[in-house]
């Protein structure tokens, strides 16, 4: 089989020509780098998606928090996950990289904090 | 209040944060950073999205976490940061001193003496009155980075029923950010025949969530009285007129507008610094300072870049350029002008010294194919020679010149086959 795909890894984007049969890929064309590859592969069997949203927090000098997954997750849980943070209300103070949820549903990815948010005095 | 410094730079988003440490690594000690927002980071800090450093720092990164990289350097660096703080003014006292006028509610009205300035302000989006929207006026209608800011920073939902106009990567973002926080976005309205944004975010995030991207469409008619109720669509034809026996109405309460972005100068042209009709930024030379001796200019202010990475970069540059001018070490060799041939929209910095090298950022015109981007010297020597499978006007290029030859009167720079 054949498909086209576009890397997301990266801004430049390249266009890649992906053949595969059921159980593996056969040849990638078209990608720049390494990462060309790994894409390929993921998209074909288990596409991946990384998850930003944000937390409401209390107590800080911002409402929101912004997160982030801690790696790339299946593609058809992101909604599922939005919706799990949608449910936090983390507490001030908080440091960049902390962990706001440990394994979310079961994905094996932590939700991270992306922005330290001081207390409000 | 009365200070002398020897750098104000104006705005501290990532270009201003990264021309204040490279003015500091330059050894330069007196720094003032300026921003009217109270925290600093610029529109990065709304821009919680991932897809940041990956030039910069080699690690793909999310806004807030690129400009808390920054931030941090500022802290460490003890750089002077006023927040909630307004340059309204900048005077041109002489060669070696500008007088700017900043507006703050802690300190009042300030008159700070510096030796240089360092233009970061950024940019802004175009609006709806930029692009004359024929219809009516009822409330709905926003820019991209206005709803980015009301759902990342505030927490609103604008919306439920979307439609975008402009494919440009704000609006792209934006699709799958409403998506994701409940709302049904319908289309995107695209004027030209190719996106403006990134192919991966078209990827990840249009085709994720089946958004069609209706492309050579644009909205001929806003309907509603008090909220927007639907916007009529039309095809274009190939003068970008719209085939109005061939539109169609999408209902929706909200249309969001990418539709592009445009230095913000006003402080810039007030003090007559010389602007570029395409760019619409500051005309620099190869140190990025303006025509008026002591001004630089830097990021998004400068030129609209499409990744952080290179505004940081540009900023770098600048601010060790800015650096040796305080010390009196900005040395100018003979200039030559840099031509623009075929295919080429612009080219910054215009003009380029002799005997030494250059870093050249342009944009091509249309999209194509296969085509060689070929930089020569009037006296036939060829100073640069590549190939692309694929240029776009929304990927900007940057080009390195190992060394402009002492004997060319100008240089030239086109794509060709």
């Amino acid at each position: 089989m054949k498909k086209e795909l576009i890397c997301i890894n990266c801004p430049q984007g390249c266009n890649l020509e992906v053949e595969f049969d059921k159980e593996k890929i056969l040849s990638v064309e078209g990608n720049n780098c390494k990462m060309g590859l790994t894409y390929a592969e993921e998209e074909v069997f288990h596409p991946v998606r990384m998850v930003t949203t944000t937390a409401a927090v209390m107590n800080g000098f911002i409402k929101l928090l912004p997160v982030k997954t801690s790696c790339p997750i299946d593609k058809s849980l992101t909604p599922n996950i939005v919706k799990e943070i949608s449910k936090i209300k983390a507490e001030a103070p908080i440091r960049l990289g902390d962990i706001i949820i440990k394994n979310v549903l079961n994905t094996g990815a932590d939700i991270l904090a992306t922005r330290t948010v001081k207390k409000n005095v | 209040m009365k200070k002398k410094v020897d750098a104000v730079i104006i705005g501290a988003g990532p270009a201003g944060m990264a021309a204040a440490v490279s003015l500091r690594e330059n050894g330069i000690k007196n720094i003032l950073l300026v921003d009217r927002e109270p925290v600093a980071g610029g529109i990065l800090q709304q821009c919680i999205h991932n897809g940041f450093g990956v030039h910069h720092f080699k690690e793909e990164l999310t806004g807030p976490e690129y400009a808390e990289r920054y931030i941090e350097q500022i802290n460490k660096n003890k750089i002077d940061l006023w927040l909630d703080s307004c340059v309204i003014d900048i005077e041109n006292n002489s060669k070696n001193s500008k007088t700017v006028v900043i507006l703050s509610k802690e300190r009042g009205i300030s008159y700070i003496t510096a030796k240089v300035v360092v233009l970061a302000m950024g940019c802004r989006e175009r609006n709806r009155g930029n692009i004359n929207i024929p219809g009516r006026r009822p409330a709905g209608i926003m820019t991209a980075g206005t709803a980015q800011k009301l759902v990342n920073i505030y927490g609103y939902l604008p919306g439920r029923e979307v439609v975008i106009l402009g494919s440009g990567d704000i609006g792209l973002i934006m699709a799958r950010r409403m998506t994701w926080e409940g709302a049904n976005v319908k289309a995107v309205i695209e004027l030209q025949s190719y996106p403006g944004g990134l192919n991966r975010n078209i990827v990840q995030c249009l085709n994720d969530f089946n958004i069609p991207l209706y492309l050579s469409h644009t909205i001929s008619n806003i309907l509603g009285n008090n909220r927007i109720e639907a916007v009529e669509v039309s095809p274009l034809d190939e003068n970008f007129e719209a085939i109005k026996s061939e539109s169609f109405t999408l209902k929706c309460d909200t249309l969001l507008l990418s539709v592009g972005l445009i230095p913000e100068n006003e402080l810039s042209i007030k003090i007559g610094v010389k602007l570029d009709p395409v760019t619409r930024g500051a005309c620099v030379d190869k140190n990025l300072m303006t025509n008026i001796p002591g001004i630089f200019s830097c990021g998004n202010v400068l030129q609209v870049h499409d990744l952080v990475d290179f505004v940081s970069e540009e900023a770098k540059n600048c601010g060790a350029s800015a650096a040796k001018y305080i010390n009196g070490k900005l040395e100018k060799s003979e200039e030559i002008p840099i031509r623009k041939g075929n295919l080429i929209r612009y080219v910054l910095p215009g003009k380029i010294e002799k005997g030494k090298p250059a870093l050249l950022s342009l944009r091509p015109i249309n999209p194509a194919e296969n085509l060689y981007l070929v930089i020569t010297t009037d006296t036939g020597v060829e100073l640069f020679k590549r190939k692309y499978k694929n240029i776009f006007p929304s990927v900007m290029l940057r080009i390195n010149i190992d060394i402009v030859p002492d004997d060319a009167e100008f240089i030239e720079i086109k794509f060709e086959k």
